[in-house]
């Protein structure tokens, strides 16, 4: 039995425009529907396998981002949603932008896009449980996961 | 005969309770005009949560959950080799105090308000619960399950009011909106996941795992009204407990959530109506 057949996601806006995060939440209107797949969105950390960041990393954020990361159990992958979450996009320059998501955890899967559509997050989302099921063999081959490496 | 019953329960639940969990999921995407997750999406879910890591917040919730799985798997024994109908009632609350106080031990906002909502979901379904197991004693003159099922007509024939107080209390049992106040099978609610919050991987599976069991054991309850000693009367049994599963899951697509207070009120109210005046009505006449 694969993981990827039941993958939970959270979703956290950092500090993205909203854009994404609409489109994020349009897969799972009728029109795209991603629980065919069995993707649930659950706002729990705890329960969540994918985590699914919209928007760029601020001085503000960047504590919450780290904490929901440790939060979530192994394995979990991490996909970054629009320009801002990959780079910082149009925010980039701004005084209290740090960068994209990879500049506090480590970002799996890089979601295009301003804003990202239904159609590529839900690409990631799909790359994203592929990853799941390779850190699951990983972890039970005896690898520690990476998340647990740098404590 | 007492081994079998209870290896075929312990066995057959879980398919069960699964299906049924997947057949709720695939009507309530429905109500939203979409396609919604396969049938089998509960157990690739329980697959997936057992081969996850369990974060552990402390010492003793992994205990407790136990005791909830375990007695949980007791009372559902208890039930269908034929036992008390008491000590069933009893030992159905006593695994949801378990469930209770593991929500009750984690250091979480969320958790503890879900675990306080939950002692008010118990005041409000307990009344209608016991005074189920009454009625039924009024009725064929046992508490015990077997004899029950041996009656030469159906419960229902004397207890109506208190089959459609069970309906109701089944609302709350289920977790179905409009009475899912301390935690909710749809996502993203109120208070994250109330009761299960702070439980994850594995431990979570473990509570999915029990619940199907709850809720066999529960419809195993409606079944009750409806068996005697008839064979056929099994089947129509069965089938009564399917449409009561799906109603829930209509109920829970239409209704909104009501606050603690109209639930613990809308209860009682039911409870003495239907409960009350049928007790009533059923001492006079036997
Ligand atoms: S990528 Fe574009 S749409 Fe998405 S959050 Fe950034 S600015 Fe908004």
């Amino acid at each position: 039995m694969n993981i990827s057949k039941s993958p939970w996601l959270l979703h956290y806006d950092g500090s993205s425009c909203n854009g994404c995060d609409i489109e994020v939440l349009a897969c799972t209107t009728p029109v795209y529907d991603v629980e065919r797949f069995g993707v649930v969105n659950t706002g729990n950390p705890k329960h969540a396998d994918i985590f699914l960041i919209t928007g760029g990393i601020n001085s503000q954020n960047r504590e919450v981002v780290k904490q929901l990361y440790s939060q979530m159990p192994d394995p979990k992958v991490v996909v970054a949603v629009g320009i801002c979450a990959c780079d910082g996009g149009i925010f980039k320059e701004c005084y209290n932008i740090l960068g994209g998501v990879d500049t506090v955890i480590p970002v799996d899967i890089y979601v295009p896009g301003c804003a990202a559509k239904p159609e590529s997050i839900i690409d990631g989302v799909v790359k994203a449980v592929a990853l799941l099921d390779k850190k699951r063999a990983a972890m039970k081959a005896g690898k520690t996961p990476a998340s647990q490496k740098e404590e | 005969m007492g081994i079998l019953k209870i290896a075929l329960y312990l066995i057959l639940a879980p398919f069960i309770g699964g299906l049924l969990a997947g057949i709720d999921r695939k009507i309530g995407a429905r109500f939203q005009g979409r396609q919604g997750p396969p049938l089998l999406q509960p157990f690739y879910d329980l697959f997936k949560l057992f081969e996850k890591q369990s974060l552990v917040v402390n010492g003793v919730q992994d205990f407790f959950v136990g005791g909830y799985f375990i007695f949980v798997l007791f009372t559902g024994c208890l039930f269908f080799i034929g036992g008390d109908l008491l000590l069933v009632c009893f030992a159905l609350t006593l695994a949801e105090v378990f469930l209770m106080m593991a929500a009750c031990s984690a250091n979480s906002p969320y958790s503890a308000m879900g675990s306080q909502r939950e002692l008010l979901q118990m005041m409000a379904y307990e009344p209608m619960l016991l005074l189920t197991a009454i009625g039924f004693y009024i009725a064929t003159g046992s508490f015990m399950v077997e004899d029950i099922a041996r009656s030469n007509v159906s419960p229902i024939v004397y207890l109506p009011g208190m089959f459609f107080g069970f309906l109701y209390i089944l609302t709350i049992k289920f977790r179905k909106s409009p009475f899912d106040i301390s935690t909710s099978h749809h996502a993203h609610q109120e208070m994250v996941k109330g009761i299960t919050t702070e439980l994850s991987g594995n431990i979570l599976a473990l509570v999915e795992l029990a619940v199907w069991y709850e809720d066999v054991l529960l419809l195993g309850m409606i079944g009750l009204f409806i068996v005697n000693m008839k064979w056929w009367s099994f089947l129509i049994a069965a089938a009564v407990c399917l449409i009561a599963y799906i109603l829930e899951t209509f109920v829970d697509n239409l209704f909104p959530r009501v606050k603690w207070d109209s639930m613990l009120k809308s209860t009682w109210l039911v409870t003495l109506v239907a409960g009350g005046v049928n007790l009533l009505i059923l001492t006079l006449v036997r």
